[in-house]
């Protein structure tokens, strides 16, 4: 049957309520089992060699030393994970990151991986494994990187998307480009240019939980794998890709993951483990510390933009122009891509112009953190939007609303926008009392907003009704922020029972049809599709059981607040039968019911936010605090509202630590000098304020309830509501993030000297 | 290899386990004695994951070594509720959607639990920095303070 998703406005009873989490008591009592809390009999514990050089060429490895340890049961290099990739660039930087084939490319890149029967003979064996280095010069810095005498990573790089294409190779892999209108004749028409350049450092996503997995190959081909993960199916995909494994013989089950903001998207050390069992024979289990969690997976890329933004005296802007450096790593990517799509989203512009460069560095391969690439453009276009308001001598929200898009707006990338939220989060902001507040000595006030596409994706998901009447919803997103809640709420909301009448959980690779991964803010928006539709083909077949108990044509039975009904004159004494009525009597009409659904989930719709945010910063130190913070944003529809409370504040906390704190160190010699929560230092409960929320509820046309997604907007707005906040307080424009307290005083120390 | 016995009382049971000398506390409740409930998060003290209380005090059980807690007490996320019920914070953390991935949430139940042993009525900013050393990442900490002022309500009789 087809799904027919559009929005329908209909009064709800269990959507928009705010019931207990069915993962809640498992996670108060320290029940539930997150990655490293699984074990199998007999497993062997994996440690990983990793180089101590940012850039150096391997010449030789012995790891004979090492296997002649007693307790040692395995140990792999590369040569253990051939080359299976096929020409696939993507998946080939995947196999490179995970084991260094010829060269290593950063500080942490492995090199070799051992198994052994417990951690300290693994660790003993690591230190007997003997690698010979031929150091090369290296790079860090995106802009470095891009001068034309840098060292090279890769000297058969060729930029694309240069016409002509050039001749030399560069640490550039990619330029793009968006926009429309004529720039250059915008800016001739500006009463009032502003004309910046900024840098955003590298941060990391810090979700509390390293990566572990147990991974267990059997000599018959078959494998399971055990995972902390946001998508178990990619990761069975990727591994089984990479090792040369039948993709329906590798079960992959997901674990409590506890964090992941993008990071948990990609493969690490997965394949290790797996190239470790199946030389061994053995399941192995391998756990990341924390410094690996740092030096070796999942950062941010460093940014430097540069952003011209004209305007009329009036505050309607003529041109907007952003170029965009992004570092990716090693390997060549397309983060500077999306940062140049998001750049000038909010707004409906005329002539825009977005170029963005993708340049590899040594540092470690750039992982997806939450609207990936999205808040560094935002940083460096809100900063220019607050200095512009300034320059015209107009208030900054006011100067927002006069250009924010709305529906019909063409975006600055390419679609053309449906209903969307931008303007009302700005209205928003405009009459909430936190704008209108005084502010104190060496406090200052700052507001920024931000965009995020969401994504949707294949989706597959089994709803089974059971002899009782409750149900179980079988999903294959992974759950990373209370979604078995809101996806109960959605089958209880379509079916017409009871929030605990429903049972959610997320079935392993073997159990369901694939599912694309828990990103892009598509885990509630595309599963809850997936839902309702599951729900609406078990109703079809509760309608058929009703019409054969009543023994009447299914034409006559209605579905109407969880019963079905039997509609007609002459069935008038018929009582309405329940869920409870109708599956008690499945065995005798037909055997178990359930509600299937496959579907790809088109039409997320996209999410705007704005951010309010005061400061107060200590002249002396440099420091700075967060003392009240505001985050405005549409969710469409908010299934479970404490939930998108929580991803709103949960996101502005990120993104007050990427404002304020948080960034890779490097050392000349090109090693990450901060591996470690001390060192990198994120958000804690005594840096922050209340963080408080506004839910706006503008409908998604493309989802029946009008879900969109919430996840990801709420990191976008706050580097730029942050360093506004701060430079509003200073009186100096911060233009380097974090705005930590060295930058700080740095830039009034300079304003003292004039 | 040499193991040291130790007898010690977790969550008011008398406990008998053999351990290396540089095997933590967090290593002995993960790996020896099944109680997975503390995580491990950094392994250096800095994100209270693994936070248990050790003689009325909030330790972090990386930082312990397992041979250290002979003849001690100690308290773990498994020993909060009393059976089947619930203890006041583990009911107000779900109540009050405290927890996203959850994760941390172990610790800083236990954090927690000493703070209202020593501080029944804390403020806000007394909430703040008990709860300082121990890390979350997903909810910007807003409902964790106010799952602890509640939880810390009903536990002075004060309903809510």
């Amino acid at each position: 049957m087809s799904f027919d998703a559009t929005y329908k406005e209909k009064k709800l009873k269990s959507v928009g309520t705010r019931p207990l989490r069915p993962d809640g008591v498992d996670k108060v009592t320290g029940r539930a089992r997150y990655g490293a809390d699984f074990n199998m009999p007999g497993q062997l514990v994996a440690r990983v060699l990793r180089s101590p050089h940012a850039h150096a060429r391997i010449m030789r490895i012995d790891v004979s030393r090492a296997v002649a340890l007693k307790g040692v049961k395995a140990v792999i290099t590369a040569a253990d994970l051939p080359d299976l990739t096929n020409g696939n660039a993507a998946l080939y930087a995947i196999l490179d990151n995970c084991m260094a084939r010829t060269k290593a490319f950063y500080d942490g890149h492995a090199v070799a991986a051992v198994a052994a029967i417990d951690a300290k003979v693994a660790r003993e064996a690591l230190k007997l494994i003997e690698v010979e280095y031929d150091v090369l010069p290296h790079v860090v810095d995106v802009d470095a990187a891009m001068a034309p005498d840098a060292p090279l990573l890769d000297e058969n790089l060729f930029t694309q998307g240069i016409d002509p294409a050039p001749t030399t190779p560069s640490n550039v892999g990619n330029r793009s480009e968006f926009g429309h209108g004529d720039v250059e004749s915008g800016f001739a028409k500006a009463d009032v240019i502003v004309e910046r350049s900024y840098k955003t450092e590298q941060t990391h996503q810090g979700y509390i939980e390293p990566h572990a997995c147990v991974a267990s190959c059997n000599v018959d081909g078959t494998a399971e794998m055990w995972v902390c993960t946001q998508g178990h199916f990619v990761y069975r995909q990727t591994c089984a890709d990479l090792l040369g494994l039948e993709v329906s013989k590798l079960r992959v089950t997901s674990s409590e993951i506890g964090g992941g903001f993008g990071g948990k998207t990609h493969v690490w050390a997965e394949p290790l483990a797996l190239a470790l069992s199946r030389k061994a024979g053995r399941p192995v289990k391998l756990v990341m510390s924390r410094e690996e969690v740092f030096r070796a997976s999942g950062p941010t890329s460093q940014t430097s933009i540069d952003v011209k933004i004209g305007a009329t005296k009036d505050g309607k802007i003529t041109a907007a122009l952003a170029t965009l450096r992004y570092s990716s790593g090693p390997y060549a990517d397309s983060w500077a891509e999306t940062g140049a799509m998001t750049s000038f989203a909010c707004y409906d512009l005329e002539n825009v112009k977005t170029v963005g460069f993708e340049v590899i560095v040594n540092r470690p391969k750039v992982a997806a953190y939450r609207a990936p690439s999205a808040p560094m453009a935002a940083f460096a276009v809100e900063s220019a939007i607050d200095e512009l308001a300034h320059k015209i001598g107009m208030d900054s929200v006011e100067l927002r609303i006069k250009n924010a898009a709305s529906e019909g707006s063409r975006s600055s990338y390419g679609p053309i926008y449906g209903p969307i939220g931008i303007g009302p989060t700005l209205e928003a902001a405009r009459t909430h009392p936190h704008m209108s507040a005084p502010l104190g000595k060496n406090q200052g006030r700052g507001m920024a907003c931000g965009f995020w596409f969401n994504f949707g994706g294949q989706t597959c998901t089994d709803l089974n009704i059971s002899a009782d009447g409750t149900v179980t919803l079988a999903v294959g997103t992974v759950d990373v922020g209370g979604s078995r809640a809101s996806l109960s709420l959605i089958a209880a909301e379509e079916l017409g029972i009871s929030y605990d009448d429903v049972k959610a959980v997320i079935a392993d690779t073997s159990t369901l049809g694939y599912n694309d991964m828990t990103d892009g803010s598509r885990g509630t928006f595309s599963s809850s599709m997936a839902t309702i539709s599951a729900a609406r083909n078990a109703i079809v077949t509760m309608r058929e059981r009703a019409a054969l108990m009543w023994d009447i044509p299914v034409e006559d039975v209605a579905w109407e607040e969880g019963h079905a009904k039997a509609v007609g004159a002459s069935y008038d004494n018929r009582a309405p039968l329940s869920v409870k009525d109708i599956a008690a009597e499945a065995g005798n009409t037909g055997g178990p019911i359930a509600g299937h659904s496959e579907l790809v989930a088109d039409g997320a719709g996209v999410s705007f936010g704005t951010h309010i945010c005061d400061v107060e910063v200590d002249p002396e130190t440099g420091a700075t605090r967060v003392i009240r913070y505001t985050v405005i944003q549409d969710a469409g529809k908010a299934v479970h509202p404490a939930y998108v409370e929580g991803q709103y504040q949960g996101g502005a906390a990120q993104g007050i630590g990427w404002a304020l704190n948080e960034e890779y160190v490097y050392g000349a010699d090109g090693r990450l000098q901060n591996p470690g929560f001390l060192d990198y230092r994120i958000p804690v409960c005594s840096d922050l304020p209340m963080i408080d929320t506004q839910i706006l509820e503008i409908p998604n046309p493309n989802h029946p309830y009008g879900v969109r997604g919430v996840g990801e907007t709420s990191i976008v707005p706050p580097l730029a509501a942050v360093a506004n906040a701060v430079s509003d307080a200073v009186g100096v424009r911060m233009v380097h993030v974090p705005v930590s307290p060295p930058r700080i005083l740095a830039a009034l120390n300079a304003k003292a000297k004039g | 290899m040499t193991s040291i016995a130790v007898s010690t009382t977790i969550n008011g049971d008398d406990v008998e386990f053999l351990c290396r000398a540089d095997e933590t506390l967090l290593d002995v409740l993960r790996n020896r004695l099944g109680l997975m409930g503390a995580k491990e998060g950094c392994g250096t003290g800095d994100c209270g994951a693994c936070s248990t209380i050790m003689d009325g005090r909030v330790v972090c059980s990386c930082l312990v070594l397992g041979a250290e807690t002979e003849g001690r007490e100690i308290e773990t996320i498994e020993g909060m509720a009393n059976g089947s019920d619930l203890h006041p914070l583990q009911s107000k953390f779900i109540e009050h959607a405290a927890l996203q991935c959850g994760v941390c949430t172990p610790g800083f139940l236990m954090a927690a639990k000493a703070l209202l042993a020593a501080h029944p009525d804390p403020t806000e900013k007394e909430i703040r920095f008990w709860l300082a050393g121990n890390l979350c990442r997903c909810t910007g900490y807003d409902k964790i303070v106010r799952a602890v002022q509640d939880a810390a309500a009903e536990m002075r009789g004060e309903g809510t």
